[in-house]
């Protein structure tokens, strides 16, 4: 029995150690270990072993077992690792194949401008708020110091539906809302379509955005408008920029400015993309007139505030230099993937 | 508007700044320049010279040799100009220097420069010059040869600076001026800018005239009857007219203005008009029948030939100058053909009056004929200035002898309007500016703009022609341009209580935006007006609730006219241009307003609806459109039931292909989507199966939900059982759906259709579907005993139905 055992032992190791792939090993296995194999064989055989060797004998066979066992699990080991090192040489690629992806959409130009002011805003106390695009007469020009036949209503090139109902031609409209709420103080900017009878062309449209934005509060103060306007100029245009305030008239702020911003391609010193000029204007914007906020009910003796308003399709030309408007409008697949 | 800096220089003499320290300092205090042309940029070395001797050229028939004299020097210049002659003073331009142009009238950039060489072998020093060479023109030089070299005046100074001599050291300014400062649109306004932006003294113009003969009342008698749009009319008058050329300064500055020069009194009438920005009128006296003037209304359906030789259709609402026949000029816009000034003129009446700005306005309006006149007048001016201006133009009569200035004026106004007083709150201007600005400095400011202050009543008087200054802002706006807006400090309001959010419906588009750009949907971005053409091209019913538009009165073309009432036409226009331009698919969506008027015609705004529309040629089918407006629904948090209904109503669909989704028990529809009808892509010019559309996104603001609750994963294993049915192709998939939801109950954890199969081997008219159900508890492994008798019950109701399993 110990003879056979170590016979068995010997042999077993020795052809496990020469096995050359998955496959003998595992003929091996079920030939030594199987149900039906060698040592199966080996322990059937038990029976005949007297009782008093019977556990000398019995620790042999799991010796042995045991032995050949960890020499398979072993040379198993060794040729999967073998075979793994083969596969994943063979499995070499080219890194420098193109990536591939998935087609997601792209948002429109005006819109990823238009979340960037958004984000300036809403860091410093806005609230984005929105207001008709068909509105009352009212709301567009007389709530905003423009009575009726005020030369600023024809140079508005204002649609009309009927006497008083209009296309807006401005989001000024928005702050009228906004102040009759009666809800102060007021932080706010109001994205939205707004109409003039302008022809299309590279930089014109009679369907437009503007962003408006309204402060009222206690003690605002003209300065508090150049400093706001100038934060946002730095955040949207680069900490670099500087901002030119230039006297201006609207009708409904008092006092009124234009606002320039240092060229953000040649830092000012003027290129082809400022006209030479080195300065870029962006904005129109001034304190809220007194007469406005009486008109709304709030006293201009306790409270004061700014108002501004951009263009946000300008905003978009500039920023992403594209060179005429009407591309806004064509959704051309093509222009749109490049944001 | 604009001036030249020599004209701006004549009321502040003592204004030094250069070219551009000019423009950024008028553009800074709010005179905004909107450019300017400098007549000297290209003119250098050019000098008066006389010519001594001219020799014929030995070699060139056309050139001469001329001996010219600089006044220190003599040169030889070779030319081709015929009208030189010797002792002709003439612009020479030495070697050297530089010209502006070709004598053709090009100009070009940098100029020319100008050296010394051989013509024909002759050695020339120089160039004689022709205006255009000098970069002007005949209109502001009446006096320069048509064609060759400009023949200086006897007088001129040989050796001197000819640029100088010219008045070329100049330039001409474009001011844009705001609708509120209608008392810039004049020189003299401007000037007086200049002066407060300088802090210069401003020397303005009081006329005085010298020597007048006769009286006017012994000539004219003058009636306003409309007060109300004629708060003032003035007029003088003047006889032995004695019509010459201006002199030279005075066509210049016209000139300078784009203004031709005509004769001495219509000169004198645009003159005073650009100078004092009021408008002149001159009648010859000879032709106001009755020696009356009436100012009044015309009556409907009146006609008049103004002095451009056209007819008029007048009506109640236009304001006329009659005498005491007719008609003889339409009030601050023109004047008639009759009455207009001819070389024949003897006596003429000089008209300066105020007319009502709005009236005046809307009146050009109509008629269609916004002349210079009524360019001034409808903004509404100064009844003050009419006096003066009309007594600058007797005076620039006498000073230029173009007449004898009759005595008197009349003067009808009635109602003279008075200054203004405003509180003078030095205190509150700095409060309101956030400035530190004091008393004294903003005091400084007002004296130039001719603003009184009375330190008595701490008041200040505005003059009249100031009609934008009606209150303490009003003059904390002159503080700050005049002390600079530049600097004024920058600061950001106190924002303790200030937090910043986006609006609800903002977040909810985003949202969707996100989504659909996963889904890889570009955005798109349309007009909101549209043609009615559109409802044809969709193939809308005549009378569908569609065609209800909010409709605009006065479009820019029919393209533009109605505010659309769906998405429809832009997305389709929209991949249309994708497709005509060969992009082999496109995926857009827009995010934007619809208008549905509440009642027509329109009594109260429309209801703007937030409107979603999608779709794509090129990818996908309808079932990739129909997942996306599912999960754009499931991720908006939308928990209620959804029934997508099959439509045929909705006509520029496919009949077979197009659904409405619908909730609340089929109450409300929220969406629809189909595949676009084939003869309405053709319409668009389109081929191939293009997919569409739309949400109310609106209407689902009051469902939005983005509350996410945590559900526990899964502890036990599911049971897994597929189903595979043959029924009547007719019978919708959702049916089956209905069932399997039904009889599943609490078990049933999703089902999901694997296969379609239609086919010989099931038939026609027959369609195989095959589900696969998940079924699982939460608190226990799932045995056959639980799943057997649903998916009986499932296969009863099924059955009821007419649906077999496929054996």
């Amino acid at each position: 029995m110990k003879d056979k055992l170590a016979k068995i032992r010997l042999e077993a190791i020795e052809k496990i150690k020469n096995a050359k792939s998955m496959e003998t090993l595992n003929e091996l296995k079920v030939a030594y270990l199987g149900k039906k194999g060698q040592m199966t064989e080996v322990l059937k055989g038990m029976k005949n072993v007297e009782a008093s060797e019977r556990p000398v004998i019995g620790q042999m066979v799991n010796d042995t077992r045991n032995e050949i066992e960890s020499c398979f699990e072993e040379m198993q080991n060794a040729l999967e690792s073998a075979l793994l090192d083969a596969k994943v040489k063979a499995e070499t690629i080219d890194v420098t194949l193109p990536g591939k992806t998935k087609d997601l959409g792209h948002e429109h130009p005006c819109n990823l401008i238009l979340k960037e002011v958004e984000d300036i805003f809403i860091g410093m106390g806005y609230e984005v708020v929105s207001g008709p695009e068909v509105e009352y007469d009212y709301y567009n020009f007389e709530a905003l110091n423009i009575p009726a036949n005020h030369p600023a209503k024809d140079e508005q090139d204002t649609f009309y539906i009927n006497n008083d109902i209009l296309l807006r031609t401005q989001t000024s409209s928005v702050q009228i809302h906004e102040m009759e709420k009666g809800v102060l103080p007021i932080r706010m900017i109001a994205p939205g379509r707004v109409f003039r009878a302008d022809e299309v062309d590279a930089t014109h449209s009679p369907c437009f955005h503007q962003i408006e934005g309204l402060v009222v509060d206690k003690g605002i103060t003209f300065a508090d408008l150049k400093g706001t306007l100038d934060e946002f100029a730095k955040r949207f245009f680069g900490p670099d920029t500087r901002t030119k305030f230039r006297p201006h008239h609207f009708p409904f702020t008092e006092p009124s400015a234009e606002v320039d911003v240092s060229c953000f391609k040649c830092g000012g010193k003027g290129c082809r993309f400022c006209k030479g000029e080195g300065w870029i204007e962006i904005l129109g914007c001034g304190m809220v007139h007194p007469h406005v906020l009486e008109m709304v009910g709030i006293d201009p003796n306790e409270y004061s505030g700014f108002a501004f308003g951009m263009g946000l399709e300008r905003l978009t030309l500039l920023k992403c230099e594209i060179d005429d408007m009407r591309l806004l409008y064509e959704n051309d697949y093509r222009f749109l993937k490049q944001f | 508007m604009n001036a030249s800096l020599s004209w701006i220089k004549a009321y502040v003499p003592d204004l030094k700044a250069d070219y551009q320290e000019f423009r950024d300092a008028m553009t800074l205090s709010g005179t905004k320049v909107e450019g300017f042309t400098q007549f000297d940029k290209d003119l250098d070395k050019i000098v008066i010279g006389q010519i001594t001797k001219i020799e014929p050229h030995p070699d060139a028939d056309k050139l001469v040799v001329c001996q010219v004299n600089l006044g220190n020097e003599s040169v030889q210049i070779v030319t081709g100009a015929s009208n030189v002659f010797e002792g002709a003073r003439v612009p020479v331009v030495t070697d050297g220097g530089k010209v502006a142009g070709g004598h053709d009238g090009k100009m070009t950039e940098g100029g020319i420069k100008i050296k010394a060489g051989k013509l024909r072998g002759v050695d020339s020093f120089g160039m004689m010059c022709s205006i255009e060479e000098l970069g002007s023109t005949r209109e502001m030089y009446p006096d320069a040869a048509e064609n060759g070299i400009y023949i200086l005046p006897d007088d001129a100074p040989v050796g001197g600076d000819a640029i100088e001599y010219l008045g070329l050291h100049d330039a001409n300014y474009e001011f844009e001026i705001t609708s509120n400062r209608v008392d810039c649109y004049s020189v003299l306004g401007i000037a007086r800018e200049a002066a407060a932006t300088f802090r210069l003294p401003f020397h303005g113009v009081e006329p005085v005239i010298q020597k007048t003969v006769d009286d006017i009342h012994d000539y004219l008698q003058v009636e306003v009857e409309d007060k109300d749009l004629c708060p003032r009319y003035t007029c003088m008058m003047v006889k032995n007219i004695r019509l010459a050329l201006s002199p030279k300064w005075l066509q210049r500055r016209l000139a300078s203005n784009g203004i031709r020069p005509i004769n001495n009194v219509v000169d004198i009438t645009n003159y005073v008009m650009e100078e004092f920005g009021q408008p002149m009128h001159a009648f010859d006296y000879d032709t106001i029948r009755g020696k009356k003037i009436v100012v009044k209304r015309a009556n409907d359906g009146d006609t008049f030939v103004t002095l451009d030789g056209q007819e008029r259709k007048l009506d109640k609402d236009i304001l006329m100058i009659n005498d005491a026949v007719g008609p003889i000029g339409i009030a601050g816009i023109m004047g008639g053909e009759e009455s207009k000034i001819t070389d024949d003129v003897k006596t003429l009446v000089f008209e300066s009056a105020c007319f009502d700005g709005t009236n005046n306005r809307l009146s050009a309006k109509r008629l269609g004929m916004r002349t210079d006149a009524s360019g001034k007048y409808e903004k509404g001016l100064d009844p003050n200035n009419a006096y003066p201006a009309l007594l600058r133009a007797c005076q620039l009569i006498e000073e230029l002898d173009a007449g004898d200035v009759i005595g008197g004026v009349i003067d009808l106004y009635p109602e003279p309007v008075k200054e203004k007083q405003i509180a003078f709150e030095p205190d509150r201007i700095n409060a309101y500016l956030g400035t530190d600005i004091d008393e004294e400095t903003q005091l400084s400011y007002f004296g130039p703009l001719e603003i009184k202050y009375d330190p008595a009543t701490r008041m200040l008087t505005i003059p009249t022609f100031r009609q934008d200054l009606l209150r303490g802002a009003d003059i904390a706006e002159e503080v700050a341009r005049f002390y600079g807006y530049d600097n004024i400090p920058s600061t950001l309001p106190d924002s303790e209580e200030a937090s910043g959010r986006l609006g609800y419906e903002f977040v909810v588009q985003d949202k969707i935006r996100q989504i659909l750009m996963a889904y890889g949907y570009s955005e798109a971005m349309t007009f909101s007006f549209e043609s009615p053409k559109v409802f044809d091209k969709l193939r809308l019913a005549q009378d569908g609730p569609k065609r209800n538009t909010v409709t605009i009165s006065n479009p820019l073309g029919e393209d533009y006219s109605i505010m659309r009432t769906s998405l429809m036409d832009g997305l389709l226009t929209s991949l249309a241009t994708n497709f005509n331009r060969r992009n082999k698919s496109a995926s857009l969506f827009e995010l934007s307003n619809i208008y549905l008027p509440k009642a027509l015609p329109l009594t109260e705004l429309p209801d703007e609806r937030m409107t979603l529309s999608f779709g794509f040629y090129g990818v996908g089918d309808f079932f990739d459109l129909k997942g996306t407006l599912e999960d754009i629904l499931n991720r908006l948090g939308l928990k209620m039931p959804r029934d997508y209904v099959a439509d045929k109503d909705i006509t520029f669909l496919h009949p077979g292909r197009q659904a409405k989704v619908m909730i609340k028990g089929g109450k409300e529809q929220i969406a629809f989507l189909g595949e676009v009808h084939p003869q309405v892509a053709k319409t668009y010019g389109m081929s191939g199966r293009v997919y569409v559309a739309q949400l109310d996104v609106q209407a689902l603001y009051e469902y939005v939900n983005f509350d996410k609750k945590y559900k526990e994963i899964p502890k036990y294993p599911a049971v897994t059982r597929d189903l595979s049915m043959v029924m009547d192709k007719l019978i919708p998939a959702g049916d089956v759906e209905h069932v399997i939801a039904k009889c599943g109950g609490k078990l049933i954890e999703s089902f999901n259709l694997f296969d379609v199969y239609e086919g010989d081997r099931i038939g026609a008219d027959k369609k195989s579907l095959a589900y696969s159900m998940v079924f699982r508890a939460k608190d226990r492994t799932l045995e056959d005993k639980d799943v057997n008798p649903i998916i009986d019950s499932i296969i009863a109701k099924l059955k009821e139905k007419g649906i077999e399993l496929r054996s």
